[in-house]
């Protein structure tokens, strides 16, 4: 048995037909090719397959491709805009936030959200918001930092963007 | 093309990472993101018994699924000789079970389905009966008399015993404890726990029957020793084997055997003609792959009354699981451990090691543990603290009194092991002056009046990397040295082809800057090419961290062969005698007249034209290079760490963490710096969360990250770093490894702290991982749990 789901993705339609099980995160990778998001741990523990739904960060890896018809999905492949970084992407370069990079979508999907309602969250705001994901490479201190420098730098483009302290 | 005479061009120092440019658009390719045409998929059908006799396999159910197009079980694999496969340690390791499941989650049959959930769907089809066998999971019962005989594969095995392997000298060991005025004793495990990358394992294999070649992408931190044993367990001729270990999520040494899922997806291809992929789940990753720990240690330590460490022994029970599956050099079957004689000026060290196999997954070295390194550390600077708790002495104190001294290096400890270069002291001071030590004792102080439990935990390690010497060191026969090739274009830009790769390391930018810096390119001139057997020389791999100590320092050799080239290019160039000609970065000039002299990329123009050239180059500034290293590099540091607990609950808050690192001379500061953040972020979840344990009956209770618990942002503070820089005298360029530093040095100074906090209860030693109810239990003066292994 399969079924139709259609789904906005970074502000493309897609339409599928798919098992009705089909885990959100699948639906990404496998059937759209947004091989951005990632699967880690199918326990919502990890926070690698983080994308909004509908405006909301949620854990891909336990929602249903069926519960995202009709709505709106936006993933890491949606963060860049006209071919210019988001300043979280930019802020993630800047302080190292990303070693292996297998959780910074979705760490950066979360921090995007964080600073959309707050602007200028401190490190305790920006730990808390995290604190749902997992990183096994860098201790948490660079994407601590990585948040911060894309809130000081909101409307930053490629030119306005500080030389890396040496 | 920005090879310049305008001072020095960038080369060591902070410089953004090439490789996040991909990572942050989510374009980077992990093996799960390969998407082939055709591909089908696999996946394993595990056991649910840690031990019992395989009666049956019945898979016509599951043939009959419209979706499935191979169902592969031991028996196919027999047929084969593919059935088991050596392990890392020389070993065997069934790859599918034929007479017994000798651990929970261990591989039984393998399914190729049109899509991943068919091939899920697929294996609830297979029927497995099984006798199931009375199992042993605690290390301490399975040299027992009568306990259950795990490897009855094995011609002969009558029990569970691996290996008897000791370093030092025992009978001047027992002279120094004979002698001393001070002897203490403590008992340790350091429990069983799992390296968990956030990306599991996989691979996907793909065998085209017309050319018989085999492709496989996989989760590989050692592509090249991969491809020769896929080769050696399969019949396939090297030449036709092509390993490529794409973008990888996390090693941490879960990523250098080789699994049987791989061998399974292989096979699966064979068999199919079309390519196979197969990824684990995260409960698949935790109970069946790479673990690491588990190691049963009793301490000792001899000393005078004011506090002289004489002489450190120990012994220990390695639990290495179902199959003796480690991944370390052939000679050390206990790894490293044999450092465990620590920073310290001792009279006398010994140390014995034996190995048993248990019901559970194999594995053991990984997680980041410098070859066991993790465990040596552990346990003498767990030791020195019980000394300092006996003695009522301060543990800082302590240690300086006893660290080695710089005069002493080069330094042959009573193991053998020969440390390159330190400033102890220096390390442990600065350490000190950032942590306010002397207010935070003082704090601590009050703190104590008011019944709040404060506590400093310092420990001191020194790593061993680099492995290494290839006189002494193998895997499964194979040499440590590393190859590389270093090209360079006739525009003076150059690639790299490594034999190392990066699972966040970043070698794409720090071995560019090793380029840079020998030869005075830009690093953005520099392209590293790694992670493709058919495209990179043979090398080993890349843990232990050892890709900077011995690739590293093929780079640089590589380079320096490739300076010395041009340097003929541009005697010939300028008419003069290359020894009149001078070396400044990316330039050679004519000594006593620095107006005349050639560039680089000058010099690689003319390397590829018509220029007469003198005898030693034949064109082309091209170079290729095999290290094999001298001796390891041994990086140190001292590290801090303040907690406070709750007396009520028991819960650990790790406040401050104060890490002082010695890796030598750092290539890029930034990456050294982030490396060392996620070692600490490591240890404190090894400390106070992390613990595989299994129930009397062999069950697997860390089987997910709801039960195996990771530091988040929460549980880790902002970390606090400085560094000293000692180079290396014997690396190239006088770095040493540093991506383990921290997970090494940073349990013992948090056990360290939680110990020191819990003093007011006169509690010495508690193992980890220290939750809150094993704090808690410390404080109420309960027994606390020896052994992970619920009875």
């Amino acid at each position: 048995m399969t079924m139709r789901v259609a789904v906005t993705v970074n502000g493309t339609e897609y339409a599928r037909e798919v098992e009705p099980r089909l885990l959100l995160i699948h639906f990404l990778r496998d059937e759209l090719g947004l091989t951005g998001s990632h699967w880690g741990c199918d326990t919502s523990n990890c926070g690698s397959c983080v994308v909004w739904l509908d405006a909301r960060p949620v854990k891909s890896c336990t929602v249903l491709a069926a519960m995202a018809d009709g709505r709106a999905v936006r993933t890491v492949e949606g963060l860049e805009r006209d071919g210019q970084l988001d300043p979280v992407q930019q802020g993630f370069i800047e302080c190292h936030g990303l070693q292996c990079g297998f959780c910074t979508s979705g760490m950066m999907m979360t921090a995007r959200w964080l600073l959309d309602h707050y602007p200028d969250p401190d490190e305790a705001q920006i730990r808390e918001a995290i604190s749902g994901q997992i990183c096994r490479c860098t201790g948490y201190e660079n994407i601590v930092r990585s948040v911060r420098w894309a809130a000081k730098h909101a409307e930053a483009g490629p030119d306005d963007i500080e030389e890396p302290r040496v | 093309m920005t090879a310049t005479t305008d001072g020095p061009p960038p080369g060591f120092g902070r410089r953004l990472r090439k490789e996040d440019q991909r990572f942050v658009r989510g374009q980077g390719t992990y093996t799960d993101d390969v998407q082939l045409p055709g591909m089908l998929y696999g996946a394993v059908l595990r056991s649910p018994h840690p031990h019992a006799r395989i009666l049956s396999i019945d898979t016509v159910a599951a043939e009959a699924h419209p979706k499935v197009k191979a169902v592969i079980t031991g028996e196919t694999l027999a047929a084969r000789n593919l059935a088991w496969m050596p392990t890392l340690s020389a070993d065997t390791q069934a790859v599918l079970a034929t007479d017994k499941v000798r651990f929970q989650g261990q591989e039984v049959a393998f399914v190729v389905a049109e899509d991943r959930y068919a091939a899920r769907d697929a294996l609830e089809l297979i029927d497995v009966e099984y006798e199931p066998l009375p199992a042993v999971v605690d290390a301490l019962r399975a040299l027992e008399p009568g306990a259950p005989v795990i490897r009855d594969d094995l011609a002969g095995k009558t029990d569970n015993h691996i290996f008897d392997w000791e370093a030092g000298d025992a009978a001047r060991t027992e002279a120094v404890f004979a002698d001393a005025e001070v002897t203490v004793t403590q008992d340790m495990l350091y429990p069983r726990v799992h390296p968990a990358p956030l990306e599991t394992c996989g691979a996907v294999a793909d065998f085209d029957r017309v050319s018989g070649k085999l492709t496989i992408w996989a989760t590989s931190q050692a592509p090249h020793a991969h491809r020769t044993l896929y080769s050696m367990v399969t019949g396939l001729p090297e030449h036709k084997i092509r390993v490529i270990s794409p973008d990888i999520g996390g090693g941490f040494g879960n990523k250098v055997p080789i699994y049987p899922g791989y061998i399974c997806a292989i096979v699966g291809s064979i068999l199919t003609g079309k390519p196979v992929k197969w990824m684990e789940d995260r409960s698949e990753n935790l109970m069946s792959t790479c673990f690491a720990r588990d190691f049963h240690m009793h301490g000792e330590l001899a000393a005078s009354r004011d506090g002289k460490i004489r002489a450190v022994r120990v012994k220990v029970l390695a639990d290495h699981g179902a199959f003796n599956g480690v991944a370390q050099p052939s000679k050390y079957p206990a790894g490293f451990f044999g450092v465990f004689t620590g920073s310290y000026d001792l009279e006398a060290a010994h140390c014995q090691v034996t190995g048993v196999y248990t019901n559970k997954a194999p594995g053991g070295v990984a997680y980041s543990c410098s070859f066991r390194i993790t465990e040596a550390v552990y346990l003498v600077e767990r030791m020195v603290d019980v000394l300092a708790f006996e003695l009522g002495l301060d543990p800082a104190e302590l240690r300086l009194a006893n660290l080695l001294q710089p005069a002493q290096f080069p330094y042959t400890c009573q193991t053998g092991w020969v440390y390159d270069s330190g400033d102890y002291p220096r390390a442990l001071r600065l350490a000190m002056d950032i942590a306010g030590y002397e207010d935070l004792r003082k704090e601590q102080y009050s703190e104590r009046a008011r019944g709040q439990l404060m506590g400093i935990g310092i420990s001191f390690f020194t790593e061993a990397v680099g492995a290494g010497p290839r006189k002494h060191m193998d895997i499964l026969g194979f040499g440590m040295a590393d190859g590389v090739e270093l090209r360079i274009h006739p525009t003076g830009s150059a690639v790299l082809r490594i034999s190392v790769q990066t699972q966040g390391q970043g070698h794409e930018t720090t071995f560019a800057q090793i380029v840079a810096e020998e030869l005075g390119l830009s690093p953005d001139d520099v392209e590293v090419v790694h992670g493709d057997t058919d495209q990179t020389p043979f090398g080993l791999g890349t843990y232990g961290s050892r890709s900077t100590p011995v690739s590293g320092a093929a780079t640089a050799m590589v380079a320096r062969k490739v300076r010395e080239r041009a340097r003929i290019v541009a005697s010939a160039m300028l008419e003069v005698d290359p020894a009149d000609l001078e070396w400044e970065r990316g330039r050679w000039f004519v000594r006593g007249d620095p107006d005349q002299g050639k560039t680089m990329a000058e010099i690689a123009m003319a390397s590829h034209s018509n220029l007469d050239l003198p005898e030693g180059v034949e064109g082309h500034l091209d170079a290729t290079c095999v290290y094999n290293p001298p001796n390891l590099t041994y990086p140190f540091g001292a590290y801090i760490c303040v907690v406070d607990v709750d007396p009520g609950t028991g819960t650990v808050a790790v406040r401050r963490f104060i890490a002082v690192d010695d890796c030598g001379v750092r290539i890029n500061p930034m990456i050294v710096e982030g490396q060392v953040h996620g070692g600490l972020a490591d240890g404190i979840g090894m400390a106070l969360m992390e613990g595989i344990a299994f129930d009397a009956d062999g069950n697997c209770l860390g089987g997910s990250f709801m039960d195996y618990l990771l530091p988040t942002a929460l549980e880790c503070p902002s970390w606090e770093l400085g560094q000293t820089v000692t180079p290396s005298p014997h690396h190239p360029f006088g770095a040493k490894g540093v991506g383990e530093s921290a997970t090494v040095g940073s349990p013992p100074a948090v056990v360290n702290a939680v110990m020191d906090a819990l003093r007011p209860y006169g509690v010495r030693h508690a193992d980890m991982p220290l939750t809150p109810a094993q704090v808690w239990r410390a404080i109420q003066g309960r027994p606390l749990r020896t052994d992970l292994a619920i009875g």
